[in-house]
């Protein structure tokens, strides 16, 4: 599946279903953002149907970065039946995503 | 026990690892880097102007271009992230969390690390107001309250970015003195926002659900501590290699980076450094482009007298 945008407006309703959904929550002006969305987009690729991935950019859409407390870009939460299951802080690996997914479906 | 056998493994996705295997690739040696993210530092500079051919340009893109170099010299890249090296018959094994590799020869230019503060609270509140990117996470906390550690160019440089977007700037140095250029030490210090506390230890992070205050004590006297009520914590206190798995493996000096000869040789024969994670004086780009190069010509000499 190719990667979801998410935006404040569609937010609420992309992340509800049983399958897990990560999010990427990224600022345009940040380094490691921009080493980590390749990362997303691969990801997103490899992870076929069993999961929901994509990005956000929290200047554009700051009611869902304020709402999940997001201090520091990249944040990726994942989230399943609607609720933050896993936070990473920081650059991730496309190896380390796979396998907190793999352990929500 | 994997099947493929490289001649060259390069760990590290930065400037030294790409040219590496620009380099490895050019003699025919079957290369790949294994790096958690290709740019790696380099990556995060917002402006470069000290990389010859490039009067200006931006750590991303130019980490764009040496990956699309490499990769036209179709070195192969696998994204991950190595823990473990160990010599076998006729090379060495590679493992990651879960997979392993095997290569001929290896080349070890993974760069540096933020360097940590190591008290309470540090690990707890990262990402909940602990940050070590003042450029990614300063715009979070718009009109608020924000400490920086540190004293050096680094520090002073976040503080002055973020005395444009917070109400308040703290900038606790362990040292009775800053330890930047003048004119970056001075800009600092005629900010009205901006206040110092010189000779201060910084003991613990405090926070509920996110960082709230931060606890100092006088450097000279554990006793007198301080509580600085604060939204975020800048850590800018330099860089260090990653380098606690290789103890044993390869020698490190006392700072931990990895000891290489003119060469680029580690003290195993097969096995070469390059770049920040190497003892090489001087941590910038070119450098650590230059010195890939030679690591890079130095395991094919390797090889070939096989």
């Amino acid at each position: 599946m190719s990667e979801v945008i998410f935006n404040d407006a569609n937010f609420e309703t992309e992340i509800m279903g049983d399958k897990p959904v990560l999010v990427d929550f990224f600022a345009p002006w940040c380094g490691p953002c921009k080493m980590q969305g390749p990362i997303i987009e691969e990801l997103a690729k490899a992870i076929g149907d069993k999961a929901k991935v994509g990005k956000m950019n929290v200047d554009d859409n700051p009611l869902t970065a304020q709402k999940f407390n997001v201090m520091s870009v990249p944040t990726i939460i994942i989230f399943k039946n609607g609720n933050p299951a896993k936070t990473f802080n920081g650059l991730q690996s496309k190896e380390n995503l796979t396998e907190e997914i793999n352990k929500l479906i | 026990m994997p099947e493929k056998i490289y001649d060259l493994a390069i760990v590290g996705g930065g400037p030294s690892g790409l040219t590496a295997a620009i380099y490895a690739r050019r003699r025919e040696l079957d290369t790949v880097i294994i790096a958690g993210a290709v740019g790696g530092q380099m990556s995060l500079n917002n402006e470069i102007e000290n990389y010859p051919g490039f009067e200006m340009t931006s750590g991303y893109e130019l980490a764009e271009k040496m990956k699309h170099q490499a990769d036209k010299f179709d070195a192969q890249r696998i994204e991950d992230e190595i823990t473990s090296i160990s010599p076998i018959d006729g090379g060495f094994i590679l493992k990651s969390n879960n997979h392993e590799y095997q290569a001929k020869s290896v080349i070890l230019s993974f760069g540096l690390h933020h360097r940590e503060v190591g008290v309470p609270g540090e690990h707890e509140f990262t990402g909940r107001g602990v940050s070590y990117c003042a450029i990614c996470d300063g715009p979070f906390f718009k009109n608020k309250t924000v400490t920086v550690i540190g004293g050096g160019n680094s520090a002073l440089e976040a503080a002055n970015y973020l005395s444009e977007i917070c109400a308040k700037v703290y900038i606790i140095n362990k040292y009775p003195q800053f330890n930047g250029t003048p004119f970056v030490i001075k800009k600092v210090s005629e900010l009205s926002n901006v206040q110092a506390f010189q000779n201060y230890l910084t003991k613990e992070i405090k926070g509920d659900t996110k960082v709230t205050s931060i606890i100092i004590n006088d450097a000279n006297d554990a006793s007198k501590t301080t509580e600085i009520t604060t939204d975020g914590v800048f850590i800018e206190i330099g860089y260090q290699p990653k380098t606690d798995w290789l103890k044993g493996i390869v020698d490190l000096n006392p700072g931990g980076e990895i000891i290489i000869n003119e060469k680029n040789e580690t003290s195993v024969p097969g096995i070469f450094a390059s770049g920040d994670c190497s003892n090489v004086p001087f941590k910038q780009i070119i450098i650590a482009a230059g010195e890939g190069a030679k690591a890079a010509l130095q395991a094919y000499k390797y090889l070939s007298n096989k």
